[in-house]
């Protein structure tokens, strides 16, 4: 079984609560995507103004454990504050780490994460950074504290996939021990299939549910697809390779000597 | 005294936390806040002065990804 923090979690699918068409299909998408952890946030509310309020009513309801992010932070200072707040709104200590370099692509700024991830860590916090598939930078982040990663598979909401295959293999193979959650980019089920069957640990969808035309079918279909690639990377996939092997046994073809 | 709310200048009369989020709406809500960029504490917010031109974030549970 998973386990992130010492937390057992029993799906492999992580659910983010953003740009769903209305708040009972987003309830309806997380149960039928059985996800156990879903990503909240933090924004400016004004005095009067109720709709975080409700958000945070049918999210206690649905009883998941919540991930609060620190999206749209650009510096080290602003992450590191917007965590502090995240853990007292919502009582947890883990906090999915943003820190956003580059606006076009929302690639992560891997300076500012690390030295977030080290202040962060140091107070306590449990970290999940979002970040690429650098290995280098990987280990920086477990040197900071951190005790899973969350490799970008493409850009936020982009839909493509796995983008860089060879570097998210290595960075499997480097860090065996370490939780590695694919955060960003898928936008089919077969893509979180191959994240499984790889040997990542899970994944955390959000556009790819919340924008499909049906948002309860597609959660069911990324259930469906994680259950088939971690069971798939559990019965041990075959190598790849360059020339063909024959299926069915030679010996004995007809016509032949 | 006007202070800055999420980036927008209001009046508040109260010369404390607490007191401002009162005078402006936020009682009973479940909020954090941070005052000039720093994160002041639920438990804080009746010992924390406000000074005028201060910038006050006031932050509530939203849907992220």
């Amino acid at each position: 079984m998973l386990s992130v923090y010492d937390i057992p979690l029993r799906s492999r699918l992580f659910l983010g609560t953003a740009r769903y068409p209305s708040p009972a299909l987003l309830s309806a998408a997380v149960r039928a995507a059985g996800a156990e952890v879903v990503t909240v946030s933090l924004r400016r509310e004004s005095g009067g103004e109720r709709s975080g309020q409700g958000f945070w009513s049918l999210i206690r309801e649905l009883g998941v454990r919540v991930l609060p992010n620190t999206a749209g932070c650009h510096s080290v200072k602003e992450a590191v504050t917007t965590a502090h707040m995240a853990r007292e709104v919502f009582g947890t200590p883990w906090i999915k780490l943003e820190v956003i370099g580059e606006d076009d692509t929302l690639q992560p700024d891997v300076f500012g994460l690390t030295e977030a991830a080290r202040i962060l860590s140091a107070e306590g916090f449990q970290v999940f950074p979002y970040t690429t598939e650098d290995l280098v930078v990987a280990a920086r982040l477990l040197e900071a504290g951190c005790r899973v990663l969350m490799p970008w598979g493409a850009p936020i909401g982009s839909g493509r996939g796995l983008n860089n295959l060879f570097a998210l293999r290595a960075l499997r193979a480097h860090f065996p021990e370490v939780p590695l959650i694919i955060d960003a980019g898928i936008g089919v089920p077969s893509h979180a299939a191959q994240a499984l069957e790889l040997g990542f640990d899970a994944v955390l969808i959000n556009t790819a549910v919340a924008q499909a035309r049906d948002p309860v079918q597609m959660a069911g279909a990324f259930a469906q697809a994680v259950a088939a690639g971690s069971a798939a990377r559990a019965a041990g996939p075959i190598e790849v390779r360059d020339l063909a092997v024959p299926s069915t046994p030679v010996i004995g073809t007809a016509f032949r000597g | 005294m006007r202070i800055q709310v999420n980036g927008d200048w209001r009046e508040v009369s109260a010369g404390w936390l607490a007191g401002a989020l009162a005078d402006l709406g936020y009682a009973g809500t479940v909020v954090s806040t941070a005052v000039n960029g720093e994160f002041v504490a639920v438990q804080a917010r009746e010992h924390t002065p406000l000074a005028e031109g201060d910038r006050l974030e006031v932050l509530a549970p939203m849907q992220g990804g």
